[in-house]
């Protein structure tokens, strides 16, 4: 199968100059890859290997300092692009905000008119079960129910491509298996393509098309597994032996490399 | 040195200098302002001859002994005040209000109390460093991490041994605010006496000067009082940036 | 709410409670020669009022007090907001706004009077140095602290500069802002009375100094008790307020 490319890295990689010292850091790269249209990807990787920076190059947060990185055939250099929703690990809800106008926050900007901003908004209230929290303030909700307020805010914007940088990081097992359910069943509706950095075996397992697994630092892509689920699907696949089988290749791909991470740290602090 | 740090010498020089050329072309004349290298010669010479010796030790002095007790003071107080929330809740509008008051109102009071020598002028320093310093106290006091107080709980200190070894210097920080804030308001409280009404200090010369265009006089003075402040603050500056960092761990 | 508002007046009448009987206190032990009792006070305060003395004075306070607080907050913010954006150049100012807001300002009273001259100009510049740094300082703080991702987001928007602060680092930074504008009012209270007692030959401050040097007791206190009064009662609407915005977080 052959699908459109929706995303491309080509020979990306990242380095940062440290503020006190004169050293480089190679943090990222270089990376070869292409997200096709529709697809669930999911990228993890040993703390600190560049997967968020890989993020924020997609967005267009930040500017790769070799290689480019394609979206929609159009390349980005540090610009962010249309068509693109991220969500970040942390809470990132307006605390001055009701739910509402959090959620109605990019459409205001968009200029569409009252009634179909209402209505979408409604609408995202409704999928994403904060009816009865539209105008109550973020401090008031779960830090759960924020994150789907801000999952909210970025679906209601129809992107094309989804950016989710450890969406559930903050959250409790239950309650991420229930939101990788949702995710599905977002993904599934809006028919956009989906990027997810987690560091949870088991999610990206459990969600992806296909998941990239990435080194220790300076990150580059160590492997690429298709999962081979069907599209119709939720987290009762987790008691299918072939997800024992993924999340047992991934740790494999994973182990050395998480421990090359933890020495670093340990080391450095 | 730093780049800002650069920056900033630049910049001050390039004020001072600035000041320098206008006083020196005349665009501001001399009842104004003496001229910056005038100052500094002046402040040398006074220096040298010690005509001001008597009122720079009588203010340096008041301003130490009324500052020394508002910190002892005001962190005892602070550590006193800090388990009682609604004492705490009833007292707030007062501190809140405390800087926006012409303390220096009480001063003849303190006169009638006190007599008029030094002490009243003590005490209004005192009055107005010791409120600082309870507030960033208590301040710093709410932010000791929970765990810290559960961590000596466990070892079980008890309620002077907690505040004195884990609370207080775990608010270290905040409470070296309050020490810096009590530096200017102890001196603040010690000239705006001596300005109103003294027989000496350096407020009193000061205002002296003032009144007989003596800027050969005023303006080192100033100067000196500007030095000494900046001078004490830097240095708590270092020590608490110092203390900030292991804080932050970095 | 309700009963948080009802515990915020209970508080209030206690420490009013507690500061009127420290003052009949006092009164009882040190008597006439110091001072004057709390119901003496308030009677002669009542006489001020009625009578045509007074007004003048409190009008020009007032007038340089808001002169002064509107300069303080305008130049405040500006310098905040430049600083709190530019990382160097805050690098730069930053500890020479410290250095200044360390300074007993009280000592430069000569210089803005021999600056200005005796009248409105020295103690509207008076009371406003004394509330722009901290309103600085704050409004800086508050803006670098704002959370980045709040910022990523707007950013993801594709949002302008402006809006960005009028949507974003505005709305973000407003709690410190406010407790910043709150610190800077008292002190621009302060500085302007200041600036009235050393430097000027009207207002309240002015009175306030007269009455001093001619041991006026029965005025001193009651023009002392007028403006703790006006202070306190901004203070705790301030206060309240503050604690307010700060709640949502």
């Amino acid at each position: 199968m052959t699908a459109e490319v929706h995303v491309a890295l080509r020979g990306v990689g990242k380095s940062f100059s440290r503020a006190e010292s004169s050293d480089v850091v190679h943090a990222l790269g270089p990376i070869d890859l292409e997200l096709r249209k529709g697809e669930f990807f999911a990228v993890v990787g040993p703390s600190g290997c560049g997967k968020s920076t890989m993020l924020e190059l997609i967005a267009g947060l930040t500017s790769a300092t070799s290689g480019s990185v394609e979206f929609e055939g159009a390349s980005i250099a540090g610009r962010i692009p249309d068509g693109v929703g991220v969500v970040f690990q942390e809470d990132a809800c307006f605390p001055w905000m009701t739910i509402r106008d959090n959620i109605d926050f990019g459409l205001k900007r968009a200029k569409l008119d009252a009634v179909e901003r209402r209505d979408r908004v409604d609408r995202a209230i409704a999928m994403m079960g904060l009816s009865g929290f539209a105008e109550s303030y973020p401090a008031q909700l779960s830090g759960g129910m924020r994150q789907r307020v801000c999952i909210a805010r970025t679906l209601v914007m129809k992107p094309r491509l989804i950016l989710l940088d450890e969406p559930f990081g903050a959250l409790d097992q239950q309650t991420r298996l229930l939101m990788g359910d949702e995710l599905l069943k977002l993904w599934r509706l809006s028919g956009a393509t989906v990027f997810l950095i987690t560091h949870a075996l088991d999610e990206a397992a459990m969600l992806a098309d296909r998941i990239g697994v990435m080194s220790a630092r300076p990150g580059r892509l160590l492997d690429v597994i298709e999962t081979g689920w069907p599209k119709e699907r939720d987290s009762r696949i987790v008691e299918d032996p072939r997800f024992g089988e993924i999340t047992a290749r991934l740790w494999r791909s994973l182990r050395e490399e998480s421990m090359k991470s933890m020495g670093a740290a340990g080391a450095s602090s | 040195m730093t780049r800002a740090g650069l920056w900033r010498i630049a910049l001050v020089t390039g004020f001072a200098g600035a000041i320098e050329v206008l006083c020196l072309t005349g665009t501001i004349d001399k009842i104004t302002m003496q001229a910056p290298h005038r100052m500094l010669v002046d402040l040398a010479k006074m220096i040298a001859s010690g005509s001001m010796n008597a009122a720079i030790a009588k203010t340096l002095t008041n301003a130490v002994l009324a500052f020394l007790p508002a910190i002892a003071v005001g962190i005892l107080t602070a550590v006193a005040l800090f388990p009682f929330k609604r004492v705490r809740n009833v007292l707030d509008p007062l501190f809140a209000t405390y800087y926006a008051i012409p303390v220096f109102a009480f001063y003849p009071l303190l006169i009638v109390m006190l007599g008029l020598g030094d002490a009243p002028q003590i005490l209004l320093g005192f009055m107005l460093a010791v409120v600082a310093v309870i507030i960033n106290t208590l301040n710093g006091l709410d932010r000791v991490p929970r765990v810290l107080i559960k961590t000596a709980r466990v070892n079980r200190m008890g309620p002077l041994a907690t505040a004195f070894g884990v609370m207080l210097p775990s608010a270290a920080p905040y409470v070296l605010t309050g020490v810096k804030l009590a530096v200017a308001y102890s001196l603040i409280g010690i000239i705006g006496a001596e300005f109103i009404m003294s027989r000496g200090g350096m407020g009193y010369e000061i205002s002296f000067a003032y009144n007989n265009f003596d800027n050969a006089i005023m303006y080192p003075l100033i100067l000196l009082i500007l030095v000494v402040s900046i001078g004490v603050n830097t240095l708590l500056g270092l020590w608490e940036k110092r203390l900030m960092l292991r804080k932050s761990g970095r | 709410m309700k009963a948080q508002t009802r515990n915020a007046a209970i508080n209030t009448v206690l420490l009013l409670v507690l500061v009127t009987a420290a003052w009949q206190l006092l009164y009882w032990s040190f008597g006439d020669a110091a001072l004057r009792s709390p119901a003496q006070t308030l009677a002669y305060t009542v006489k001020l009022f009625s009578g045509e003395m007074i007004w003048p004075h409190l009008r020009e306070t007032m007038a340089a007090f808001a002169v002064a607080l509107l300069l303080a907050a305008v130049i405040g913010l500006s310098i905040g907001f430049t600083l709190g954006y530019n990382r160097f150049a805050a690098d730069v100012f930053e500890p020479m706004l410290v250095a200044l807001y360390s300074i007993p300002k009280i000592t430069l009273y000569p210089i803005l009077l021999l600056m200005f001259g005796l009248g409105m100009p020295a103690k509207v510049a008076f009371g406003a140095i004394h509330g722009i740094i901290p309103i600085a300082l704050f409004t800086m703080n508050a803006v670098r602290n704002v959370r980045v991702v709040l910022i990523k987001t707007g950013l993801v928007l594709n949002l302008g500069r402006g809006e960005m602060v009028r949507s974003i680092l505005f709305p973000a930074a407003l709690p410190e802002i406010f407790t910043g504008l709150r610190v800077g009012f008292s002190l621009t209270l302060i500085g302007t009375l200041l600036g009235e007692m050393f430097a000027s030959q009207r207002g309240l401050g002015y009175l306030l100094m007269n009455a001093i040097g001619l041991h006026n007791i029965d005025l001193l206190m009651a023009l002392t008790t007028i403006l703790i009064v006006f202070a306190a009662t901004a203070s705790i609407v301030l206060l309240h307020y503050d604690r307010k915005i700060h709640a949502r977080l």
